[in-house]
């Protein structure tokens, strides 16, 4: 697993110097935005978003070639301030000016939940795709948590987020946005206020709802010219409650089940609370060769009934090669938990395999789900009477499923360790002593002794004898 | 080697084994019994040291100082605890969700096998209620619990605010790697027990309970709460859980690390810590502990809330608040600065605790004796056993000794015909007849619970406990239905055949439970062994038979109540002691159901069918 990573990191740069190595290929439109998203329990999501484009001269090449795609997952890894700082760099602006000056690690890492991430991929420039550009889109999300940060006040701005303001757009931006989630708030329920008032508004159906979007452009010099800069506020005119959050339609959980060092059960729970669609979920599992699955064990039930996958693909581990894999699509059936399980064993390592730290546990990565899932418009009765009358006839059927993909939460397993220390030596020092001395004791007690007069005389005697027999005379 | 290979020496030695037997026997059970003892003196104990590197030399600032808040939570969860009489579901939930915890609850069920009329409580059914702390930016793949466990009897109103306090204050902190669960469970034991087999998603005593919303990785470290007053005066420590499972005395040593750092006054089996351990007053005191926590150990049952996560690998304590009539008291804030301590220095591990003994017998909170030292104690008992079998191996073996030889060793058989073979034909009967007997030992009291209840005028418990001791005592009966069955032609081989096999099935018996749970195997082999070894047909018979009872499990049993409440400074009277007697036997028998304690089946498939033999023996028809 470990070892596939790099191995995911050298396409990228061999394909980078062939990009770059061009004479100065031109960037193309740099875009930069922030998703500002108040959370009804009164935290603050925050998703920045920076994609560069630029042309090159690679042909796109006709389809893919399936035995070059490899997917790998490094499970363990925390984010900190060394993630953080090689993935500024590649900003065109750095953290110099526009959306980037907001990204102080000081307070990024203040957060309750951190996502960043670099894409890579080849877009065609036209129609025809004849030639190709391509773009790096780098995000990062946080979520600042109203009970660390907020200190009992839910009141947000910019300031009290990054302690930064927004002063410039990035020179080299062409675009440069700050959206603010005003969906639930901006109706006739005032709960909850945007200072300064947004110029414009922008809707869109987001991941099946409806959202309004607050639009502030860095590029609009009304925006920054009033005060020099730009310090966005939200104020919570009712404080949000602590009911518990909406839950999505479709959400998993991961575990392991089990106790003891010798098996195990890893279990998924994948949750449709659709009240009346059913849906189908690719799952992905990859499980290192360590956990040795039982594949006859695995089950998968819902609403205590057997749920009969319509598609299975498993590749078994090879030890010390390759991972286990198993891809599976499930039909959930509506408002249902379904488990799938499989039963695992735990291979006893060498002794020179164990990381530094045995005891802490190995990890095994997320399943990744894939679905369609319908979407929350297309859940909510629609109400016949206020809607314009042409709905009835051009029902919308597109926007009634939108693609999802999940990670599920990575597992500790630990494995049977041997006790790396002196003890240990003496252990088994001792247990060796002690098996040879069984032994022979054991040998020396059961077994009776008696004296046997030595035979004198050996083949000369026995001829003699012979002979005496064959005369009539007793034996000597 | 040469010394059994050659025959001559090899008969000089079994003399030897042969004269020398009774000393050494005798010899070897007082250094047994002594060893023990002196286990609580310096050169045996040793200091406790932190052997964790993470939790060692990091220091953490505590800054708990909601100690108000404890008590107003404390208050309003009492007062609506007596308003639903239950476990106020709705209003923890509400609170944990108010101080931003992700809140959910479980309910469970479980029927005893027959009531329980120490708790009351027949068929039991509960709701427990969790909040998780979710770790900044960690994927939740490991987590610390902190569990307060809620029953008729202990409200624990104190320990729920406190918990809910530190909750309050853990959430506003951002250094948390681990996720952290507060738990609250009612019904105690049982409500835990529910939990985590739901955790562990395993059904190992037959709970019936609702799946998990949520979890939060594997559980590194648990520690369970209990206060009942706003002030204390003491905090006391028990580590010893389920079966005798000790946690990594690291934790221990935690615990004891911020006892000293916050001045609290920390004590071990309610006993006061002895601070001069260089004269003989320390180690005295230290014994007293030592026996206590032997006892508690050897129950097998968990001394609080947290001897159930053991079971699942997770190293687990209780912290007991105690309000006596000492002037200096305490508040809730020293003792949750105490826990904010321990939870740091616990969220700074990175691996699970494993450094430090799992193997210990606690003298003193600050003293311990490892594995290493009181194994030795057991040895020498288990030694006495051994020799006792190796001289009737050599007695019935005619390569060992001549009959003459034989008729001169004291206290040995009189001259055995050397042409005799032993018959293990007629060993068959006795091992089979006390293995029934220990089967119908296990099963019957429960099995027939109801047709003694609806024959008897006896309540159905009553009938559990009151057929334990009919079979206990019908077995005794055993010599003289197996003489039936028995067809004996060399009485004298044959008994020396069966208390040879009987002195190797204890030996071995007492040998396995000494290493998974020391305390048992040396308080049952300290009973045991002088009955066995003295065992034989001839002689002064009633006074064997009586040893003999002296020396059985049951005996055993009620001598280790007796010295327990001595040594707790509650003496018993006998009435009070045989009630408390009745009340164990039931508990034991409901332990191994609901907990999966293993200490009754112990006795009645293994050590009573043993003792039986010995008894089988004692009456050999000559």
């Amino acid at each position: 697993m470990a070892a596939t990573a790099p191995l995911s990191l050298l396409v990228l740069l061999l394909l980078g110097p062939g990009v770059w190595g061009q004479t100065e290929p031109p960037r193309d439109s740099l875009r930069e935005e922030l998703v500002i998203t108040p959370l009804p329990s009164g935290d603050v999501a925050a998703t920045f978003q920076f994609r560069t484009r630029w042309d090159s001269e690679l042909q796109r090449e006709e389809g893919t070639d399936h035995s070059f795609l490899r997917y790998a997952v490094l499970p363990r890894e925390v984010v900190c301030t060394e993630n953080l700082t090689p993935w500024k760099k590649l900003l065109p602006c750095s953290s110099k000016a526009g959306l980037s000056v907001l990204l102080k690690a000081d307070r990024l890492f203040h957060t309750s939940y951190h996502s960043q991430a670099v894409h890579i991929r080849p877009v065609c420039r036209d129609a025809r795709c004849a030639s190709i550009s391509w773009e790096l889109r780098q995000t990062l999300s946080v979520v600042f948590d109203a009970f660390v940060t907020g200190q009992g006040k839910q009141d947000w701005s910019l300031f009290r987020m990054f302690s930064r303001t927004l002063t410039e757009p990035c020179p080299l931006a062409s675009e440069s946005r700050v959206y603010v989630d005003v969906t639930n708030y901006s109706q006739d329920n005032e709960t909850l206020e945007v200072y300064p008032p947004p110029l414009t508004t922008y809707q869109d159906v987001v991941l099946g709802t409806r959202k309004t979007y607050a639009v502030y452009d860095l590029l609009d010099t009304a925006v920054i010219n009033n005060s020099r800069s730009l310090n966005l506020q939200l104020k919570w005119k009712r404080p949000p409650g602590n009911e518990a959050p909406p839950t999505p339609f479709l959400y998993a959980q991961r575990y392991v089940s089990g106790y003891g060092l010798h098996n195990g059960e890893l279990s998924t729970l994948l949750y449709n609370t659709h009240p009346y669609r059913a849906f189908p979920v690719l799952l992905l599992d990859t499980v290192p060769w360590y956990l040795r699955l039982y594949v006859h064990t695995l089950t998968i039930t819902s609403k205590g009934k057997e749920n009969k996958p319509s598609y299975i693909h498993y590749q078994p581990a090879q030890d010390r090669m390759q991972p286990h894999l198993l891809e599976m699509l499930i039909q959930l059936p509506a408002s249902s938990v379904t488990k799938v399980s499989i039963q695992f064993e735990r291979a006893l390592l060498k002794w020179t395999e164990y990381t530094p730290d045995p005891n802490h546990g190995f990890y095994v990565s997320p399943s990744v789900l894939s679905a369609l899932v319908p979407s929350e418009v297309a859940a909510q009765p629609v109400d016949w009477e206020e809607s314009p009358l042409f709905n009835t006839l051009f029902p919308a059927s597109d926007s009634s499923s939108y693609f999802v993909r999940l990670y599920t939460e990575p597992l500790l397993v630990s494995l049977p360790t041997p006790d790396f220390s002196m003890p240990y030596n003496v252990i088994c020092l001792t247990c060796t002593v002690v098996a040879v001395c069984y032994g022979s004791f054991y040998n020396l007690l059961t077994r009776t002794f008696q004296i046997e007069e030595p035979s004198k005389g050996g083949l000369a005697r026995r001829l003699a004898n012979l002979i005496r027999r064959a005369r009539g005379v007793p034996p000597l | 080697m040469g010394l059994l290979s050659d025959p001559v020496r090899r008969r000089a030695l079994a003399r030897l084994v042969l004269r020398l037997n009774a000393p050494l026997c005798v010899l070897s059970y007082v250094a047994g019994i002594a060893w023990f003892l002196a286990l609580a003196f310096p050169p045996l104990t040793q200091r406790t040291y932190m052997s964790e590197n993470a939790m060692g030399s990091t220091m953490v600032e505590e800054q708990f100082a909601g100690g108000e808040r404890a008590r107003s939570f404390a208050r309003d969860f009492a007062a609506h605890r007596r308003k639903s009489g239950a476990l106020p579901v709705a209003w923890l939930e509400w609170t944990m969700r108010s101080v931003g915890l992700e809140v959910y609850t479980q309910s469970f069920s479980r029927k005893l096998p027959f009531p329980d009329e120490t708790h009351e409580r027949y068929m039991v059914s509960g709701i427990n209620v969790y909040g998780i702390l979710r770790a900044p930016r960690a994927a939740s793949t490991e987590s610390l619990v902190l569990t307060v466990p809620c029953g008729p009897e202990s409200p624990n109103s104190q320990a729920v605010g406190l918990m809910l306090a530190l909750a309050a204050h853990f959430r506003g902190q951002i250094y948390w790697a681990k996720d952290i669960i507060f738990l609250v469970t009612e019904h105690d034991l049982l409500g835990s027990e529910a939990w985590l087999e739901a955790y562990h998603d395993v059904n190992v005593t037959g709970m019936q309970s609702s799946p998990l919303q949520g979890r939060a990785g594997a559980i590194q470290a648990a520690v369970a709460l209990e206060l009942s007053s706003d002030v204390v005066t003491s905090l006391d420590v028990a580590v010893e859980g389920l079966n005798g499972q000790l946690p990594n005395l690291d934790l221990l040593n935690l615990f004891q690390t911020f006892c000293q750092k916050g001045g609290l006054l920390c004590t071990l089996q309610g006993k006061l810590q002895p601070q001069d351990w260089t004269s003989a007053d320390g180690p005295l005191q230290g014994v007293q502990t030592l026996l206590l926590m032997a006892l508690q150990q050897a129950s097998g049952h968990p001394h609080g809330a947290h001897g159930l996560f053991l079971r699942y690998r997770v190293e687990a304590l209780t912290l007991r608040g105690v309000n006596s009539f000492r002037q200096y008291k305490y508040d809730l804030v020293a003792v949750g600065k105490a826990l904010e301590g321990m939870f740091r220095k616990l969220n700074h591990l990175l691996e699970r605790l494993h450094q430090s003994f799992f193997f210990y017998l606690l003298p003193a909170l600050s003293r311990f004796v490892s594995i290493g030292l009181y194994m030795p104690a057991a040895g020498f008992l288990l030694l006495v056993l051994g020799l006792k079998a190796l001289e009737l191996w050599v007695q019935l073996h005619e390569a060992g000794v001549g009959p003459e030889e034989a008729g001169g060793t004291p206290g040995s058989s009189p001259p055995l015909p050397a042409t005799q073979r032993v018959g293990l034909a007629s060993l068959v009967a006795p091992l089979l007849i006390s293995q029934a007997v220990g089967l119908a030992l296990y099963v019957l009291p429960v099995l027939g619970q109801h047709v003694a209840a609806q024959h008897f005028p006896v309540a159905e418990a009553e009938a559990v406990v009151l057929t334990l001791l009919a079979v206990y005592a019908a077995g005794l009966a055993l010599p003289h239905s197996t003489h039936w069955v028995l067809s004996t032609q060399a009485p004298d081989r044959s008994w020396m055949a069966l208390k040879l096999v009987a002195l190797i099935y204890l030996a071995l018996q007492l040998a396995c439970i000494t290493l998974t749970n020391f305390s048992l195997g040396f308080l049952l082999a300290a009973t045991m062994v002088p009955g066995a070894a003295l065992t034989k047909p001839s002689g002064p018979r009633p006074l064997r038979a009586a040893l003999l009872v002296l020396t059985s499990p049951a005996a055993a049993l009620l001598g280790g109540l007796f010295l327990w409440q001595r040594l707790q400074e509650a003496p018993l009277s006998l009435a009070e002691g045989w009630r408390l007697f009745l009340a164990v036997l039931a508990q034991g028998v409901l332990a191994h159901h609901t907990y999966g304690a293993l200490l009754f089946p112990l006795l009645a498939l293994g050590l009573f069918p043993c003792w039986l033999l010995f008894w089988n023996v004692l009456f050999w028809k000559r």
